[in-house]
């Protein structure tokens, strides 16, 4: 389970790609991707998921809803 | 674009916001923000230069065009673009506004990698001599990206070591890194702090990121303006000069910034430079969006006016871009993109530099002389009339500039003490809708200079000089090619005897409008 960026919201600032604890953020095609694999929805690392915390558009870091919540 | 059209008489009567009178009322009580507090009288060495300010100071910023309003003249910065994270958000900003004609901060064409930007500062530094500054202003925060903004320090610093490093921040982060900052040798950091009170910032910031969790409303504010302090704090100990820019929100932090100017000036900062809100709804910015307006020229002067006295106050500020590049009246970024600079053969020069810049010094104190000359003749002169005049110039502290050609005016006040540089209006075309290429130009020249009592340039044209002499402004081309201080100071003593002798009243001026908004002429 995992979040998403909404590619065409992006701004590609970068502020996300260091405040990831799994890595799972990188840069694609000039806006930044969450690798669905990797992300954990920041559980049991931060209250709150990093790349929502940071981002300077609201709704563009989104739970993708192609993937089962994340259980820890 | 409708809303750019505003006749003159509303703009002379501002009905929300700043209370003009009520301004300098405090001004009268408040003598100037001075304070017990900091370590003396800190100058920027306006007007003449080195002034008062102790040796080792002027070393520092002689040659900062950000720093020293007389350098500004004469020396040229560059930012480069390689921190576009940022971990505040603020009302007056919308990072995902990017137009290569629009001019202000937070905004860039491209990005750079810490590698590319070592790249474009040799290729600018060998085509502009006299570029001695190099600064990272965003287009988020510097510090924000700590990474990206020390590799590029590291860079410059071994393949130029004769420009200066700088950077811009919100402050948030800066107490992490004050230590790598002083480590780098920075001799300049600039904090922008719009608040020192959490019911105001909550009106400017709506939320903050800080170890790992988004801070909103109040609480938000108190962390970033502990943070601010506590940064300037740490940088005066550490002897590196800090300015702080505010930007003046009307009706939201115009009266508190005399409160900040005290807060800044008592922790050691060494200029302070308040800004106008920009803010038009085609940025999409929260700010352009609810309509809350920018100040006039005469609401940002007073203001600017009633802050200074212990502390110096910059007034030259252009509000330039994350990636400008040249003179602060001029934006030469264009000529310099990462295509371009890629393809340049760059060789570094120190000598043809140095030599260069040997130029502009004698230039420098030729220009010092000759307005020390003129303010002789207003020795023992004791009217209190002061005036504003608008000055068409390329630059070099010279009349220089066709009225036609100008993208700006410097506006130097006038008085029985002399020549004072007090802020400048940018005049370039933009969005006018109905109206003629020509009539747009001139009626938004008056508008931008609507308080000048004359207008000196280097030439003028018979039709734009009769519309000027219908506003009441005087155009005047006999001082073409001299130098402004020396200048201004001439046509005052003249303007005095003439009222002496009866030939001239002499009357109030209106308010003036701040250039706001998106241009379209490239």
């Amino acid at each position: 389970m995992a979040f998403k960026i909404v590619g065409s919201q992006c701004t590609s600032c970068s502020a996300c790609e260091p405040e990831c604890p799994n890595m799972a953020i990188s840069e694609k095609n000039g806006t930044f991707v969450i690798d669905p694999a990797k992300c954990t929805e920041c559980i049991n690392y931060f209250d709150e998921p990093q790349c929502v915390a940071v981002c300077p558009v609201d709704d563009t870091c989104i739970i993708d809803n192609n993937y089962p919540r994340y259980v820890a | 674009m409708a809303s750019q059209i505003i006749s003159l008489s509303s703009i002379a009567t501002p009905n929300n916001g700043v209370d003009l009178d009520e301004i300098m009322q405090q001004k009268a009580e408040h003598q100037g923000c001075g304070t017990s507090g900091g370590s003396g009288k800190a100058s920027c060495g306006t007007g003449a230069g080195q002034g008062d300010l102790a040796p080792e100071i002027w070393e520092k910023v002689k040659n900062h065009p950000c720093y020293s309003e007389e350098a500004h003249h004469h020396y040229a910065r560059m930012h480069v673009a390689v921190a576009p994270a940022c971990n505040i958000q603020c009302n007056y900003c919308n990072r995902k506004y990017d137009c290569a004609n629009e001019s202000r901060p937070g905004v860039v064409s491209e990005k750079l990698t810490p590698e590319q930007a070592a790249k474009k500062v040799l290729a600018v530094a060998s085509t502009i001599p006299q570029m001695t500054v190099l600064g990272i202003a965003g287009p988020g925060d510097p510090l924000a990206n700590p990474e990206k903004t020390f590799k590029t320090f590291e860079l410059i610093s071994k393949t130029a070591p004769d420009i200066k490093l700088c950077l811009s921040t919100n402050g948030l982060a800066l107490p992490d890194h004050v230590d790598t900052i002083a480590g780098f040798n920075v001799d300049h950091v600039t904090i922008t702090i719009n608040m020192v009170d959490a019911d105001v910032g909550a009106q400017i910031y709506p939320w903050i990121y800080y170890q790992n969790k988004r801070y909103k409303g109040r609480e938000a504010a108190q962390i970033l303006t502990d943070r601010q302090m506590q940064g300037l704090e740490m940088l005066t100990e550490r002897g590196i000069l800090c300015k702080v820019n505010s930007v003046m929100i009307p009706g939201i932090n115009d009266h508190h910034l005399v409160e900040v100017n005290r807060a800044v000036k008592s922790r050691g900062a060494f200029l302070h430079n308040i800004m106008p809100l920009i803010s038009a709804p085609e940025h999409g910015t929260v700010f352009g969006l609810n309509g809350q307006r920018g100040p006039t020229a005469q609401e940002l002067k007073a203001l600017q006016d009633s802050c200074e006295g212990e502390m110096n106050m910059m007034r030259h500020c252009r509000q330039c871009r994350a990636d400008a590049v040249g003179l602060l009246g001029e934006d030469r970024s264009a000529e310099f993109t990462t295509e371009a600079v890629m393809a340049m053969d760059v060789e570094y020069d120190l000598e043809s530099r140095k030599a260069y810049q040997s130029l502009v010094e004698q230039e420098r104190q030729a220009t010092a002389d000759a307005k020390r000359a003129e303010l002789e003749t207003l020795a023992g002169e004791q009217s209190d009339v002061k005036i504003l005049i608008a000055v068409a110039t390329k630059g070099s502290g010279r009349v220089n500039e066709h009225f036609g050609h100008a993208t700006e005016f410097q506006i130097y006040e006038a008085s029985a003490s002399g020549a004072k540089f007090v802020g400048h209006r940018r005049v370039d075309l933009y969005c006018q809708g109905g109206y003629g290429e020509e009539e747009a130009l001139e009626t938004t020249i008056i508008r931008a200079i609507n308080d000048c009592t004359a207008v000196f340039v280097a030439k003028i044209g018979g039709c734009p000089k009769a519309s000027l002499e219908a506003a009441g402004i005087d155009a005047v081309d006999r001082y073409a090619f001299e130098y402004i201080e020396q200048s201004v100071i001439a046509y005052y003593r003249d303007y005095l005897d003439n009222i002496r002798s009866g030939a001239i009243v002499h009357g109030q001026r209106g308010d003036a409008e701040i250039r706001q908004g998106a241009y379209i002429a490239a």
